[in-house]
């Protein structure tokens, strides 16, 4: 470390104001900062809600990503030799060596270019550069399908970046989700290589393999939509052993993230509890009502149990990284409560009346993050309407 | 036509003054009609997925608005202000009704294309507004020229905008394939056309990445707040 401190000592001077690489300041100052502990502190104290910074905020919930990712690069292999008919001679270290060199290549991708677009702005700008990317440049890669061209990734975190989060002012100031503005542009953009049953297994075969007979990489969603039947059982969903997007697969790495995350008092319980209790209550209304489908295959994908409807697709990594997301999500603890809760009674219900969008989730938390202001607002006036009404009837009755 | 005579009795100012340049190239950018007053966003977005009808939508609103502030800039002074909003509404429905069998007459293709946004022209903010604003309160030259400029204004960003979603949405502009057949996946290329491009918001977003471009070298336009 003091070698490191030496290091950053002696170049300080060339970024300082009036020296030569004046214009870079920001660079260096995100670097120092990233680095060590800076040396100043706030100086008012009117937002002070933990003593805790964003680096650290944001390091936790990369911390709380590994374990899906981990489980995601393992899975890609396993699903890969699985097409295959291989999957009983390979070794754990053999799947997850495959599913490796297919991930990595996507988080440097998205780490690459997000984090350059964002330096570019801070320097363009003058701002100092923030943590704001570290988060969303880990999530971008664990909701793609694995297939998807790394250009079309590149291309689509840059739209994420520029368009959803730039245009509003930077980290803190956007509207939407970056990381699901990411995964909804390249869904609309090239729906080819975004839904269907080709892209979420890879199978491509080197010399002498083939795919076994019968073979369908349809996520499990993508199967209820179209047949109303699959033919994963709720302990492979539970456990992650299906093809989906890179990191959304496992629920148990999921919930082990959402542990820490809640450990931490990162992640907010009332949202993931309240979506949670949103699915609950639309797949239960699914159930009730399911003879009243207009086809068969929606009769079978309403009946679906609505607790199975909680680890298919990606709702539980939704629910646990991306409803929770701080800046996008709802502020009131009352208006997290509704906000999670509309999420989840929305993605089961976009998911199951529209086959076109199997990933209801993604939609469900992009509408609720547009409409968390006016939630909180309404939160905010019901309160003060409240409190007045009390000192009126303090004042009558004195 | 007969207007430029009668400018000429009334007025002494030269036909392309600086005062009468400024009505043809204000509305190209600081009161552009679209990015500016944002008006006229509908049909921005509807018609702007190639760069055909585009064209063609913004030859028509040229004709419609030049003709139409003619109209009215001559009928100022006969118009009671009661209803003049339905006498403006009848002259600009009239045109359009012309341009409308104009294309099917000789452009049939792109008249399917654009089906019922040249009949839309009549409910076109800019075109009213400019009547309402301008026309009839100024002379018939004057009128004649801020139609032009206003209507070429709101052309100029219905076609940048059309060429974006053109290129990038089908990899083709006026019709013809630019990008080569053999780049796209299904060739066994590596390219892939962006089916975003065809939805109505990027027409939106691309309209505000105009706004942004334009805002960040004409710093007068923004706000202080």
């Amino acid at each position: 470390m003091k070698f490191l401190h030496s290091i950053i000592d002696k170049v300080e001077p060339n970024f300082e104001k009036g020296a030569k690489f004046e214009k870079l300041w920001p660079l260096f100052d995100g670097f120092k900062t990233f680095a060590m502990v800076p040396g100043h502190t706030a100086h008012t104290g009117a937002h002070i809600r933990d003593g805790i910074d964003l680096k650290r905020t944001m390091f936790t919930v990369i911390v709380a990503l590994i374990p899906a990712l981990i489980f995601g690069m393992w899975n890609v292999g396993y699903q890969h030799y699985l097409a295959l008919g291989l999957a009983n001679e390979m070794s754990f270290i053999d799947n997850i060596l495959f599913g490796a060199i297919k991930v990595i290549p996507m988080v440097v991708i998205s780490y690459g270019v997000g984090l350059a677009i964002e330096f570019a702005f801070c320097i363009y700008k003058g701002h100092q550069i923030n943590e704001g990317y570290l988060v969303t440049g880990m999530l971008i890669p664990l909701i793609m399908p694995v297939d998807l061209p790394l250009w079309m990734l590149a291309i689509s975190v840059v739209f994420a970046v520029v368009i959803g989060k730039e245009v509003f002012g930077g980290t803190g100031m956007n509207i939407l989700n970056p990381a699901l503005t990411a995964r909804v542009f390249a869904f609309f953009a090239y729906p080819t290589y975004m839904s269907g049953d080709k892209v979420w297994i890879n199978t491509s075969t080197a010399e002498g393999q083939s795919v076994v007979d019968g073979f369908s990489g349809a996520t499990v969603l993508g199967d209820l939509a179209t047949s109303g039947t699959t033919q994963y059982s709720a302990m492979d969903m539970f456990l992650g052993f299906i093809p989906g997007s890179v990191g959304e697969t496992s629920v148990v790495m999921i919930l082990l993230g959402a542990f820490i995350l809640i450990l931490a008092g990162i992640g907010s319980w009332q949202i993931m509890l309240s979506g949670v209790l949103g699915a609950l209550a639309m797949g239960g209304i699914f159930n009730l009502f399911a003879e009243y489908a207009i086809s068969p295959e929606q009769q079978a994908f309403m009946a679906v149990p609505a607790w199975q409807q909680m680890i298919m697709g990606g709702f539980a990594f939704g629910i646990v990284f991306m409803a929770t997301d701080p800046v996008s999500a709802s502020q009131t603890p009352r208006g997290k409560w509704i906000y999670g809760f509309l999420v989840g009674f929305f993605a089961i219900m976009i998911r199951v009346f529209n086959p076109a969008y199997p990933e209801g989730i993604m939609l469900a938390i992009l509408l609720m993050n547009v409409f968390a202001p006016l939630i909180d607002h309404y939160v905010v006036q019901g309160n003060i309407k409240r409190r007045m009404k009390r000192a009126e009837l303090q004042t009558v009755k004195a | 036509m007969s207007t430029e005579t009668v400018d000429k009795t009334k007025d002494k100012e030269p036909l392309f003054s600086k005062k009468n340049r400024k009505l043809l190239s204000d509305p190209m950018n600081d009161d552009n009609p679209i990015t500016v007053q944002v008006l006229g966003i509908c049909s921005a977005l509807a018609i702007t997925v190639q760069l055909k009808p585009a064209v063609v939508m913004a030859m028509s609103v040229v004709f419609v608005m030049a003709a139409g502030n003619i109209i009215i800039s001559l009928l100022r002074n006969m118009i009671p202000q009661r209803v003049r909003i339905i006498v403006m509404l009848t002259v600009i429905a009239a045109l359009v009704i012309l341009v409308d069998q104009v294309l099917k007459a000789y452009l049939f293709d792109v008249s399917k294309q654009l089906s019922v946004f040249i009949g839309l022209i009549i409910t076109n903010c800019i075109i009213m507004g400019r009547f309402e604003a301008f026309a009839m309160g100024n002379g018939v030259w004057k009128s004649f020229l801020d139609g032009v400029g206003n209507a070429a204004g709101y052309g100029v960003i219905l076609i940048l905008v059309s060429i974006f979603r053109e290129f990038f949405g089908t990899g083709t502009l006026w019709g013809i394939q630019l990008i080569p057949e053999s780049w796209y996946m299904s060739n066994g290329g590596f390219y892939s056309d962006n089916g975003m491009m065809l939805l109505p918001p990027m027409a939106l977003i691309s309209v505000a990445l105009i706004i942004w471009v334009q805002r960040s070298y004409n710093r007068k336009l923004i706000e202080e707040n």
